[in-house]
């Protein structure tokens, strides 16, 4: 046969090793190859997060995000602020029964409480993972309809290795897709792109992965097009992990749901909305994935709890689980107003949430003394995380 | 299950204005385009896939071609007649009681068309015994240009009418395979032309009511161990769903038909049972979304007892998918043998059917065991560079 070479270098059908040249480099062991020396590792912090009756307490909002949350409650954004709100809902006994691991953003993850214990720590006496968020956040996204990209591949080897340091154990990267600006197959391509190379950078520095690309819930849209938009998404998305030889054992999912848009006429039912949930998850994602935690983006706390817990009437081939800020956080942060006589009722609201959101992850939520309150609907149009 | 939207079309140019007026297309930011497909068929399909992929059951495949068939008889002393090729296969499809470990047969044309030696109409046979009529619609494998010397499969042109023919003839599934060669590479052109004529395939396929069972064979030919082919393998898949998404193929309405992942034929180190359940159940966790219903696999070149013992130990566990099996070789090589020709010897063949078949029904439940098998049904039966 003809000594042609085989399959370029650049699109080389080689072992998940360093090389790209065609040489007989492929006798590593491919089963686990991507993600190099932290391949174990990574699969049990990954199944530790996707424990059965556990979910994940995204507090990474960003300086001016947390700014935006302390201001709802008449406090400044100063780091002290910061600390004493994180200190509350990370010092909170009894919190590792039903979370898993916590996405911090950088400042938190170098935090320590008031009494000097770093917030890590904190967390590994709960059993509870650390992550961390390593995106550099949306931008525009030149050449598409007024779409946005997410940056932060520049580096993030170095930061990804820090954080592992410092005792982040995976990582979390935010995308967002628009249905009303589209969205264009460039906006898609790059979203789905960009999640695959953090990823295999992520695990490549011992972080486990969280892949978010958030369909947001703005628009007028039916949940039939969400559908479809999802399905196009999610199939991007792994190709581009399978090219970048992701280990799929060794990462998460941050979907959004799959429901109408925002100003959609109709409403969807729990049950429809884990119709067309399951029927998406189903169809896009292979059962190596161990844990897909949806994001709860502008759904009511009882709403949010309401969906996880429709989708898990029945066994599915991954656990399906929660990654929740404002549905977590909301009414505490409302209970709290910034006061330290309110901490312990505050801490207690976190444990409502947290434990209603583990009986919808087992499939046993009920919402009997649910409050008004936890019953509002949360989304801003154009809203800005 | 969900009912699908259709993208409305009347912002893409109609083939017949692409030349004359672009401005067809209405004044939209460009989408991505994605109809959740909304074949006719759609019901019809994911019920005719669940029944092939139902427990306990697999597929006989006796789609060989008249060339590939006067092999077979060939083997035994025959003339590659179509009264020969008839005998053989009213002898195959009247086995008494075979729809209890068989849900598929895959015919090729001819067979589609013919009787029994007795004049029942061979898919009428088959509907009797349970058994889903299935049908070959590829065109063969031709010289792939600009390739290492690989292959592609031929098939596209006029298959849609094809389809429609078959099945009014009475076929509700389909079959095409193409082949991908680890020794030539695989190259980067090989493996997307195979992903991308499956999809097409397969979209056209259901658009006609025809499940299609999506087949690219990464041939046994070669020395190259177990990790290769699993790397291969995960590419191969990978390049084969993407392919399918684009081409809004419906996944509850298809069966896949993978090679196990097993070393090369002339690889040094032989795997067991236990390592091609250990390296295929992988690959098909890291590629196979759970919405396939039916996984059924192909023999390849196994002996007998090989391809059943790995069947087997691919079901010790649960799996969120029907794993079986969809034989050719595997299935009639003792039974050929048994028959000679002779009919006298078609009891006895058949029952050299039913108890491969029955074997390999086991293998899915996870409960064979191999006591009592014959020392023929352990031979392999790879040929190099074997032409299908």
């Amino acid at each position: 046969m003809a000594t042609v070479k085989l399959s370029s270098p650049a699109t080389g059908l080689l072992a998940g090793g360093r090389t790209r040249r065609s040489a007989p480099a492929r006798r590593a062991t491919v089963i686990r190859a991507a993600a190099g020396s932290y391949a174990d590792e990574l699969v049990s912090t990954a199944k530790s997060v996707a424990s059965p009756g556990r979910g994940i307490l995204a507090i990474d909002e960003s300086n001016a995000t947390c700014g935006k949350r302390l201001s709802s409650i008449g406090l400044d954004n100063t780091e002290a602020n910061r600390q004493a709100y994180r200190q509350l809902l990370l010092t909170t006994a009894g919190l590792g029964e039903y979370i898993s691991g916590a996405i911090l953003f950088e400042e938190t993850l170098y935090q320590s409480t008031t009494d000097g214990k770093k917030f890590v720590d904190c967390l590994k006496d709960q059993n509870i993972m650390p992550g961390i968020k390593v995106d550099k956040g949306l931008v525009p996204l030149p050449g598409s309809n007024n779409e946005s990209w997410c940056q932060g591949l520049d580096g993030l080897a170095s930061r990804c290795a820090e954080y592992y340091k410092q005792g982040a154990r995976f990582a979390k990267w935010r995308t967002v897709v628009s249905i009303p600006c589209g969205p264009s197959a460039l906006a898609v391509k790059e979203a789905a792109w960009g999640l695959a190379r953090y990823a295999a950078i992520a695990q490549d520095n011992g972080l486990v992965p969280i892949v978010e690309p958030e369909i947001l819930l703005d628009g007028d849209h039916g949940i039939d097009r969400t559908l479809e938009v999802a399905e196009k998404v999610w199939s991007e998305v792994f190709f581009y992990l399978a090219q970048n030889n992701v280990l799929f054992e060794g990462i998460l999912l941050k979907p959004s749901m799959v429901t109408p848009g925002a100003e959609h006429k109709e409403k969807a039912s729990p049950e429809t909305i884990a119709k067309y949930t399951l029927t998406m998850l189903r169809r896009r994602v292979p059962p190596a994935v161990p844990g897909i935690m949806f994001l709860s983006g502008g759904q009511s706390e009882v709403e949010a709890t309401l969906n996880l817990n429709a989708m898990n009437q029945s066994p599915n081939p991954w656990h399906v689980s929660f990654s929740y800020a404002r549905a977590l956080q909301n009414s505490v942060l409302k209970t709290w107003q910034g006061r330290p006589e309110n901490m312990d009722a505050a801490q207690k609201a976190l444990l409502v949430r947290a434990k209603a959101n583990s009986l919808a992850q087992l499939g046993r939520y009920t919402g009997e003394g649910e409050s008004d309150d936890a019953k509002r609907g949360m989304f801003q149009k154009g809203y800005t995380y | 299950m969900v009912s699908a939207t259709v993208l409305k079309s009347s912002f893409l140019p109609k083939k017949s204005e692409w030349g004359a007026t672009r401005q067809a297309a209405a004044p939209r930011p460009a989408t991505v385009s994605m109809v959740v497909r909304a074949s006719a068929y759609a019901d019809e399909l994911v019920k005719t896939a669940n029944t092939i992929a139902s427990p306990g059951r697999g597929i006989l495949a006796m789609d060989e071609s008249n060339a590939t068939c006067g092999k077979r008889l060939a083997s035994i002393g025959l003339e590659n007649t179509e009264a020969n090729r008839q005998a053989y296969r009213t002898l195959l499809v009247t086995a008494p009681g075979l729809g209890q470990y068989i849900s598929g047969a895959i015919l090729f044309e001819e067979t589609l068309y013919q009787s029994t030696v007795d004049g029942r109409k061979i898919v009428d046979v088959l509907v009797e015994q349970g058994i889903v009529p299935g049908i070959k619609v590829d065109k063969g494998l031709v010289p792939l240009a600009g390739s290492n010397n690989e292959s592609w499969c031929q098939g596209l042109d006029g298959l849609a009418s094809r389809e429609a023919a078959y099945y009014q003839q009475g076929a509700r599934f389909a079959k095409w395979r193409t082949v991908v060669s680890i020794p030539n590479g695989p190259s980067e052109l090989a493996v997307k032309e195979a992903a991308w004529g499956l999809a097409r395939y397969a979209a056209i396929s259901q658009d006609n009511g025809l499940v299609p069972i999506v087949e690219p064979e990464i041939l046994l030919d070669g020395e190259h161990g177990i990790e290769r082919t699993f790397e291969v393998a995960q590419k191969v898949w990978a390049e084969t769903f993407y392919a399918m998404a684009e081409n809004n193929v419906m996944f509850e309405g298809i069966l896949l038909k993978p090679s196990m992942v097993t070393p090369g034929a002339e690889a040094k180190d032989r795997a067991t049972p236990e390592q091609v359940a250990e390296y295929t159940l992988k690959l098909l966790h890291r590629r196979i979304p759970p919405s396939v219903p039916g996984i059924m696999f192909l023999s390849g070149g196994q002996s007998e007892v090989e391809a059943t013992q790995n069947l087997n130990a691919m079901n010790q566990g649960p799996n969120p998918w029907h794993v079986s099996f969809s034989y050719a070789r595997a299935l009639q090589n003792t039974c050929l043998k048994t028959w000679g020709g002779v009919p006298e010897n078609v009891k006895a063949a058949q029952d050299a059917l039913l108890l491969r078949a029955k074997a390999n029904s086991l293998a899915q439940l996870g409960k064979y065991t191999s006591d009592g098998e014959a020392a023929e049904a352990k031979e392999g039966m790879f040929v190099k560079n074997y032409s299908y």
